[in-house]
């Protein structure tokens, strides 16, 4: 077995095993935190790939935004997870019986695609050496065909930012706010009032 | 033995079945629902990589971007709107989530 093999194997292994643990994990938290490993080992996959941006990629957007993202709403959410669970063990057989004809069938479509598709025809991934490197490629395809492709992908994020910010900005009544237009538009005739007061009497309100 | 195509196919199917049963076992908590659709859509990356490199066509990695960005847009917005229910309910189970239907 050579060193590829065992490097396969283990990413591989590490990437399943973490995505059980994400839908079994008692905390939340730990879920996060294993989806965190399962993105980080499933860019070494696309390292062994020969897809060395799409595995940054991963990592940066992944890891860097999205898992943080969680993190931060998991954290914030003060909920009794304990009493989301129950449920878990009715529909883990069902759930099991499902997965396994899904992952059964998947498999057999996977074999037949592999060794009889177009694919089959190229026994190695393509040599990250031979050609451009992997950035340059996808650069050269991302900007000039699928440019459209790629502005409707900015489009796509502006209009999830746009969206995340409306559905969470709230305005609380009772709350004082500066109005910086109100701030600058003050003369002294309207800041300030003269009061002549005659001596001996007070200021009666 | 070689790392072949049918090897990352193989991983791939099964994240995706991990990530189906995580729905079908997390009915009422949310937030492994959205984790689950997370790693179902990283088994969809997985494939389209592994055909890309296997075909030695770079566009099988440009759909995976494409696929990464509408998850991370699928993230933001879903995140937000379960901060927004458990802001007006005070919980995430999902079973209560049924106040807008007709």
């Amino acid at each position: 077995m050579d060193l590829q093999a065992i490097a396969f194997y283990l990413l591989a292994a590490i990437t399943v095993a973490s995505g059980l643990l994400v839908i079994t994990a008692r905390n939340p938290v730990h879920s996060v935190l294993f989806l965190i490993l399962a993105f980080f080992t499933a860019a070494g996959l696309f390292v062994m790939l020969g897809a060395e941006f799409l595995a940054m990629l991963l990592v940066v957007v992944y890891v860097g935004a999205v898992a943080v993202l969680f993190l931060f709403v998991v954290m914030m959410l003060d909920v009794d997870f304990s009493q989301l669970r129950e449920g878990f063990s009715r529909y883990l057989p069902i759930g099991m019986v499902v997965g396994g004809v899904l992952a059964i069938e998947m498999i057999l479509v996977a074999t037949t695609v592999a060794n009889r598709g177009a694919a089959s025809l190229n026994a190695a991934p393509a040599n990250p050496d031979a050609a451009l490197p992997n950035a340059e490629a996808i650069g050269r395809v991302l900007y000039t065909d699928y440019v459209y492709f790629f502005q409707a992908a900015g489009l796509v994020l502006l209009v999830a930012m746009i969206g995340a910010i409306v559905l969470t900005l709230r305005h609380r009544p009772g709350v004082r706010r500066q109005n910086i237009g109100n701030q600058v538009a003050r003369t002294p005739e309207s800041g300030m009032e003269i009061v002549q007061i005659k001596s001996g009497e007070g200021l009666s309100e | 033995m070689t790392i072949g195509l049918i090897h990352y196919l193989s991983v791939a199917a099964i994240l995706f079945t991990i990530g189906v049963l995580g729905i079908f076992v997390n009915r009422k908590n949310i937030i492994v629902i959205l984790m689950s659709i997370e790693l179902i859509l990283l088994a969809v990356n997985i494939n389209l990589v592994a055909f890309s490199a296997y075909l030695h066509d770079v566009v099988g990695q440009i759909f995976a971007m494409f696929v990464l960005t509408v998850a991370a847009a699928e993230a933001a917005v879903g995140l937000a709107i379960l901060v927004t229910f458990f802001r007006n309910r005070g919980d995430i189970a999902v079973d209560d989530a049924s106040v807008m239907k007709g």
